[in-house]
């Protein structure tokens, strides 16, 4: 255990073992906070303005955004070790396929649903 | 340094160097994706499938879930200022943040059963139309998380008012929040697709 420990010393990791060396400031986290409060004004304010054929593009990718930032951030994924970043996005990639395949062929297929 | 020798030794560590609690849990929201990516798959093939009203034009307040979600989405910065007190050891922070984190949880949970109410009282229920099968699926299984979210919470409070969540403990606190955005990013993602997405 003890050579385990000194291993995980060697290569700079930190207190919590789990291979972030950085990690952000307060004024950071607050700063990300508003930019959250932010992007749901926008979000709404799009809603309300009826954008047209723009709408949904930009609800999708203000969506988008705040999904980057609370796990980039929030979660640490920006700052943590690859491998998490690697098995989040993988079960991620399959639900995000799942739900456009299906939306897809139901909705926009004619005839296959 | 000796400290943070004593904090690696409170945890088991796969051939990675990373502690297994974390990677399990990592693993276990990748397979959170795919099962609320099931229920929003039902959703949306469902979606304007229903062939009797209440239709989500005639119950959805956006207003008010606006209010909801920018409590929950707030909730999440409460968060991760409560696992920068416990790391900090200062346990005034600690307590504020997680009070916080409740406070806004189960204000998004009255929120929700306010909603549901609404709904319910609109004629809208789980077996009124396709619409409200897969609305009130979705949504109340999102709420379930987010109660349980909300109990781990609670314990948390009461392990750092006991004096028993110290910074070498702050990897319990760190896996709770993952858990705690991990709703809150589902939430971001219900708010688009569900409720402003037409």
């Amino acid at each position: 255990m003890s050579t385990q420990t000194n291993s995980h010393v060697d290569q700079g990791l930190d207190a919590h073992g789990d291979g972030h060396g950085a990690h952000a400031s307060v004024g950071f986290y607050w700063t990300i906070g508003l930019i959250l409060a932010a992007l749901t004004g926008l979000e709404v304010a799009a809603y309300y303005m009826e954008l047209g054929s723009f709408e949904v593009p930009l609800l999708l990718i203000l969506s988008a955004a705040k999904f980057v930032l609370v796990v980039g951030f929030f979660m640490h994924l920006k700052f943590d070790s690859r491998i998490f970043t690697g098995v989040f996005v993988a079960g991620l990639a399959l639900a995000v396929f799942m739900v456009s395949a299906l939306v897809v062929i139901y909705h926009w297929v004619p005839g296959a649903a | 340094m000796a400290e943070a020798a004593v904090a690696h030794d409170e945890h088991h560590y796969t051939a990675t160097g990373l502690t297994n609690w974390k990677v399990g849990f990592w693993t276990f929201i990748g397979s959170e994706c795919l099962f609320f990516g099931t229920l929003l798959s039902t959703y949306m093939v469902y979606k304007g499938a229903a062939l009797e009203g209440p239709y989500p034009l005639d119950v959805f307040d956006i207003p008010l879930t606006t209010v909801s979600t920018f409590v929950l989405l707030m909730s999440s910065l409460a968060m991760v200022l409560a696992l920068d007190g416990v790391q900090r050891a200062n346990k005034k922070l600690t307590l504020f943040w997680l009070g916080t984190v409740i406070v806004m949880g189960a204000i998004f949970l009255g929120f929700q059963y306010y909603e549901f109410t609404h709904f319910v009282h609109e004629g809208l229920t789980l077996q009124q139309n396709v619409f409200g099968s897969t609305f009130f699926v979705l949504t109340g299984f999102h709420g379930a998380h987010v109660t349980v979210g909300v109990i781990w919470m609670i314990t948390l409070f009461i392990l750092a008012l006991r004096d028993k969540l110290p910074p070498a403990k702050a990897l319990n606190v760190e896996i709770a929040g993952l858990y705690w955005h991990f709703v809150d990013i589902v939430w971001i993602i219900i708010f688009v697709l569900v409720y402003l997405i037409p």
